[in-house]
């Protein structure tokens, strides 16, 4: 175990090991989506919701995937500032605009659902307003990377302001619990186990491993560009001494 | 598959769904297509990496 960690710590061994890796990871997503929507097209209609339901299977998945971009950016955080990992802040930098993207098409298919269902588009209930909140940190942690243009003293200020920002995730978990909101509770992760039928929960667990697969299979390829970025600014810097040298 | 009075609003969702998806998936194929272009110009123009060199040395 302590093999594989030191050997991913070299960005050149990452790069051999994921360009193996990603033609699987890619495969295993694509398979992943063709058998969540076969499970999503012959899913019933809920008694209450109708057909509506059907927006549920992307909606959960990419609210989840929004906060799992969150996690994985502050576990990257603690890569950089504890361990000081080389890849620790590219993981955390790849990651931000796949987690703001999944962040955006939970609010977009969550507007969607709650116009039928609940009669408006929004409403500043504490579940959609914490969901909001996680966006708009998304964009200020991409502008904070555009913003220092030295990536290491970008990604010890980017890791700093993820880590206060996670308070905001279990604030999105708990929030349907210690607020009122419009927003339904928990009915997928809760202690007492699902509260659906296993005729949605099943396409819907689908549909999350596909989705989360896909997160995985993009934040792998983002890494590797991001490698190749600081390969480019490197190359860059070299090519800008030898002009002042000459 | 009938999809009821709120049709516009599920095909909504997923059509969203979608774009967002096929963005995420062509910015990541269009930048590294970018970096590789701008990595081999510069290689072109003789600026390799320090460990491009020892490698090249080693062989």
């Amino acid at each position: 175990m302590q093999m594989t960690i030191v050997d991913l710590a070299s960005p050149a061994r990452f790069q051999t090991i994921s360009a193996r890796l990603l033609p699987w990871l890619t495969a295993a997503t694509v398979v992943a989506f063709v058998v969540g929507l076969a499970l999503v097209y012959s899913a019933p209609d809920d008694y209450q919701q109708g057909a509506t339901v059907k927006i549920m299977f992307i909606h959960v998945p990419a609210a989840w995937l929004g906060i799992f971009g969150w996690m994985l950016m502050s576990m990257a955080a603690l890569g950089t500032l504890v361990w000081r990992h080389p890849l620790a802040d590219v993981a955390a930098k790849a990651a931000a605009p796949i987690g703001a993207a999944f962040t955006l098409m939970c609010l977009l298919t969550g507007s969607l659902w709650g116009r039928p269902m609940w009669g408006t588009y929004w409403v500043w209930d504490a579940r959609l307003t914490s969901v909001l909140v996680l966006f708009l940190l998304y964009l200020a942690v991409l502008a904070l990377w555009r913003t220092i243009e030295d990536p290491s003293h970008a990604a010890r200020a980017v890791a700093v302001f993820t880590l206060v920002g996670a308070i905001n995730v279990p604030i999105i978990k708990f929030s349907v619990d210690w607020w009122n909101t419009l927003h339904q509770g928990a009915s997928v992760f809760r202690l007492g186990g699902p509260t659906m039928h296993s005729s949605i929960l099943v396409p819907l667990l689908a549909m999350m491993a596909a989705f989360t697969l896909l997160f995985l299979t993009l934040h792998l390829a983002a890494m590797r560009n991001e490698i190749l970025r600081r390969r480019l600014r490197t190359a860059q810097m070299m090519q800008a001494h030898a002009a002042a040298g000459a | 598959m009938n999809l009821g009075p709120y049709a516009a609003f599920i095909v909504g969702a997923y059509v969203a769904a979608f774009t967002i998806v096929l963005a995420l998936i062509l910015w990541v194929v269009v930048d590294r297509r970018h970096l590789v272009r701008r990595l081999d110009a510069l290689e072109l123009q003789g600026v390799t990496r320090r460990s491009g060199r020892q490698a090249a040395g080693n062989s």
